[in-house]
């Protein structure tokens, strides 16, 4: 059954090292996302897994099978492309039967399959359009389709709704999931969209500079970033820079700019050191914004900076007394909105924030996914 | 406002102060929608009048004298003879171009051994041998010294199947060079997507990768077609006495003194190869390779290392041996002198025949020169017009297939209308009617490259610039200029070796004797072999120079 692992793969392109010494394991029908900025090396990744390209170094199995010498073709893989690569010579109903044919099927059974696909992505009734006839959503399910009817049990898809208008993207992504589950295949998703992999995903790697940061289901990665760029680039965060006044096993404290303390449960897996420069990161929802002005516990001063109104929710920004911005959003529909200038108190509770060493790149471009 | 240095704004770094100045100027003017059509309808102007009509009028004004074909059966059956020969041969060679090209081509453009791009530039040697003498090469190699004395006898006599190699040996490099261009462009996401889906590389290639680009091996075929029916200087070499095609009737003929023939045969040819162009184009996209049928296990035992490097040594193999050996046959002596003898010294101090070869050299470079500026200048508009339907959709295609028919007209027959023609405006001086014709026999090469170019760029980049507040020609040079660089360079290449190689109609044309016509008649007075080879090898090293160095200045990312 199609497990894929990849042993200390490496792919490099003259200087640049696209794929660094990455090992994962995606089980057996699992729906995987590899997710990561453009140019993090996640595309590579997914080409070398598809034989489409050689790795330099490292081995790459898929069901026990250990593929790098094995060519595409018998790797029993389907590749869906961001571009869709639907055949332009070819109407749809060739394009789909392409695979039963090219590995000798006999016709009845590959009209067979070519019939179940296509009732599957509905678009029966289109087989005779060539691919320029088709619109974006139909191209791409027409390519799910081809890549499903060459009997694939591992469905490798590049970007395969980065085309597509949002609200199709919406509802293509819930669609693919669906059916490779229904089918019981492997899946392999590349995206740069976050939302897209948290919805869809049974896990997500998250790639940056072609090295794997972090791998787990959606929720661990939102509830348990294990690095600050995981943090920021799963889900949203705000950030309060500031050093270790205090630590001990249960909480640390840290000094923000002028003089405010705040603290930290202490559950960090870096060697923190008192008077280490550090970042703590916060999701906008464990924020509580309050009119009144008052002290306590991680509270700290803010004034309202900016305010859009988006539909369903409010967005704030808040300068705070330390100088750094928060961004949070609000339900439009209740409460009272804040008003531009208005003083607030920004509070969070302890065991919501997580620490890390402040990045030796510095935390602008840690962060930066271009 | 920005200011921005001269040097700068341009793109291109000539000139001192005053050129702002020039292109602010022309940048204004560009503006000017009347003038504009005025530099439009001028190329058209000057492509008729001097491209397309001195040809056809030069056969018109003779056509009485088709009445001496007409009238004799016997004259008139030779003739259908030799235009059958000319299509046979030319539809033949074109397809064996096409089975031995494409793979050549393929190793070319995926193959990863840095010896490719040597290779690949001496694909291009048998443009750069003057015709006639690839036609004495090939002649020397196959029938007198070269593999016939291994084997004591003339291994293959003048006749039709000399004239097939030969045919095969020039038109071989206009497939390999489009297709490498065609398979350099190609989105291999395609091959891929087959690949994943169970395909082996040779079923991907024959079911995805080859219909796709069919337009480039229709392109492909209808150049070699053309440059096969056309060519009259080598194969006039390689004929010997019982085969005669089209262009060597024609020959015959007008050395006679006879133009009935010439009319005759002409008109015909123009005609028919009109007609295959306009039915290639018409029902090319209609088209259809076979891809339903797949083999599985046998495409996949072709596929496997040991057949594809088989293929691959085959390929090359027909490469060494019918096309660059030989072409090159006849500058082997060459060798014998610079190592021994007093050849290379007489050749170089300029002394005897040599004072007269230098001078035709300088012709003949001069030539290629002051053809390929015109007709880059008079070609731009041109492929402009053409690329984007300046006109409308109907005189494009129309301007489209008329820009071909220079190819097809035999050159001698070329040559000779030219000569009809110009010969009313005799005071025009000498060196007028030469570069006439060669403009007319290059002009194709020019327009072709440069609209297929301008036809790649997404129209989007231009009206982008022209919101961002450029002027029509300021677009030019700053979007369209440099994204279709590489494709000038390449039509101007083709257009000056094409020039440099010329024989048949420089021949007819004129009394000046360019390198070409003054090693064709070394071959006739039978100067001795260490000469005629040194010679041919000066004029094959500087060209191959030539293009070396514009190889390098494209970098190989265009191919023409």
């Amino acid at each position: 059954m199609p497990d894929v692992r990849l042993v200390n793969v490496t792919k490099t392109y003259g200087k640049i090292v696209a794929v660094d010494n990455v090992s994962i394991h995606v089980h057996d029908k699992e729906y995987f996302a590899l997710l990561g900025p453009s140019g993090c090396g996640k595309t590579t990744l997914l080409r070398l897994i598809a034989g489409l390209i050689k790795p330099d170094k490292g081995e790459i199995y898929i069901g026990n099978r250990l593929v790098n010498d094995v060519p595409p073709e018998d790797r029993d893989v389907g590749f869906v492309f961001q571009t869709f690569a639907l055949f332009p010579h070819m109407n749809v109903w060739d394009n789909v039967i392409y695979g039963p044919r090219v590995k000798g099927f006999d016709m009845k059974k590959a009209k067979r399959i070519g019939h179940e696909v296509l009732e599957m992505v509905r678009l029966h009734e289109r087989l005779d359009a060539f691919p320029n006839e088709l619109s974006g959503g139909m191209m791409q399910r027409i390519a799910v389709a081809r890549a499903l009817a060459a009997g694939a049990k591992l469905l490798l898809l590049d970007e395969p709704l980065g085309q597509l208008d949002a609200k199709v993207r919406n509802e293509l992504r819930y669609e693919i999931r669906k059916m490779t589950k229904d089918l019981g295949l492997t899946a392999i998703h590349v995206t740069h969209d976050q939302a897209e992999a948290m919805a869809i995903s049974d896990r997500i790697a998250v790639m940056k500079k072609g090295k794997i940061l972090q791998v787990g289901t959606p929720e661990e990665l939102y509830m348990n970033p294990k690095s600050i760029f995981v943090a920021h680039f799963i889900g949203e965060s705000n950030f309060l820079e500031g050093y270790v006044a205090e630590i001990n096993d249960k909480t640390i404290t840290v000094e923000l700019r002028n003089g405010i303390k705040v603290e930290t449960i202490n559950k960090t897996t870096e060697e923190l050191k008192k008077g280490e420069r550090v970042v703590i990161a916060l999701r906008p929802e464990t924020l509580k914004v309050q009119r009144e002005i008052r002290k306590g516990k991680n509270a700290v001063l803010g004034v309202i900076e900016r305010m859009t109104f988006e539909g369903t929710n409010v967005r704030y920004e808040i300068r705070l007394e330390n100088e750094d911005l928060v961004i949070l959003t609000r339900p439009s529909l209740t409460g009272k909105w804040y008003k531009i200038g208005e003083k607030v108190t920004v509070s969070f509770p302890s065991e919501k924030a997580h620490i890390f060493t402040y990045p030796k790149v510095g935390l602008r471009e840690e962060l930066a996914v271009e | 406002m920005l200011k921005t240095s001269g040097k700068r704004e341009f793109g291109w770094n000539v000139g001192g102060k005053c050129l702002p100045e020039i292109i602010k100027v022309l940048d204004k003017l560009s503006a000017k929608r009347s003038l504009r059509n005025t530099i439009y309808l001028s190329s058209i102007i000057i492509f008729f009048t001097l491209i397309l009509i001195p040809p056809i009028l030069g056969v018109i004004m003779k056509w009485g004298e088709m009445e001496q074909v007409l009238s004799q059966p016997k004259l008139m059956g030779e003739a259908l003879n030799a235009i059958g020969n000319s299509l046979w041969v030319a539809i033949f060679v074109s397809a064996i171009d096409l089975a031995a090209g494409i793979p050549m081509a393929w190793l070319i453009a995926r193959g990863r051994s840095k010896w490719l791009n040597v290779i690949d530039t001496f694909v291009d040697i048998p443009f750069i041998v003057p015709t006639a003498t690839l036609g004495y090469s090939l002649l020397l190699f196959w029938s007198e010294d070269g593999l016939s004395s291994l084997f004591g006898k003339s291994l293959i006599s003048p006749g039709w199947l000399l004239v097939i190699l030969l045919h095969f040996t020039f038109s071989y490099p206009v497939v390999t060079r489009v297709m490498v261009g065609a398979l350099l462009d190609y989105k291999l996401e395609y091959e891929q997507a087959s690949r994943t889906l169970g395909a082996s590389p040779l079923t991907a290639a024959r079911t995805v990768t080859l219909p796709i680009l069919k337009p480039s091996m229709i392109a492909s075929f209808i150049l070699a077609f053309a440059r096969s029916i056309s060519e009259t200087g080598a194969t006039m070499m390689v004929a010997g006495t019982a085969f005669i095609n089209g262009p060597l009737f024609i020959k015959k003929y007008h050395d006679l003194n006879q133009n009935g023939p010439l009319v005759f045969v002409s008109f015909i040819l123009i005609v028919i190869a009109s007609l295959i162009f306009i039915i290639i184009k018409l029902l090319g996209p209609r088209l259809k390779l076979p891809v339903r049928k797949v083999w599985p296990n046998a495409e996949r035992k072709l596929s496997s290392s040991g057949v594809t490097a088989s293929r691959n040594g085959l390929a090359l193999l027909i490469f060494f041996a019918l096309i660059l050996i030989p072409s090159l046959f006849v500058a082997f002596p060459a060798f014998k002198a610079i190592f021994g003898g007093t050849t290379l010294s007489q050749a170089l101090s300029g002394s005897g025949v040599w004072r007269e070869y230098w001078q035709s050299i300088i012709l003949t470079y001069f030539l290629g020169g002051v053809v390929t500026l015109i007709n880059m200048i008079i070609g731009l508009p041109m492929a402009i017009a053409i690329a984007r339907k300046t006109f409308g959709e109907l005189p494009s295609i129309i301007l489209d297939v008329l820009v071909n028919i220079p190819l097809v007209v035999p050159s001698v027959a070329l040559g000779a209308s030219l000569s009809i023609f110009w010969k009313n405006f005799g005071f025009l001086p000498e060196m007028g009617p030469l570069i006439f014709a060669h403009m007319a026999i290059t002009y194709p090469y020019f327009v072709r490259s440069m609209s297929a170019a301008i036809e790649r760029i997404n129209v989007n980049l231009e009206e982008a610039a022209r919101t961002l507040g450029a002027k029509p020609f300021a677009v030019f040079r700053t979007i369209v200029f440099p994204l279709t660089k590489y494709s000038m360079l390449s039509g101007a290449i083709m257009v000056f070796t094409r020039s440099v190689s010329e024989t048949g109609a420089t021949m007819v044309v004129s009394n000046l004797v360019t390198a070409p016509v003054l090693l064709v008649n070394w071959v006739k007075s039978g100067v001795p072999t260490t000469i005629l080879g040194l010679g041919c090898g000066f004029l094959i090293l500087f060209s191959f120079i030539i293009l070396l160095i514009l190889r390098l200045i494209v970098r190989g990312r265009e191919v023409y």
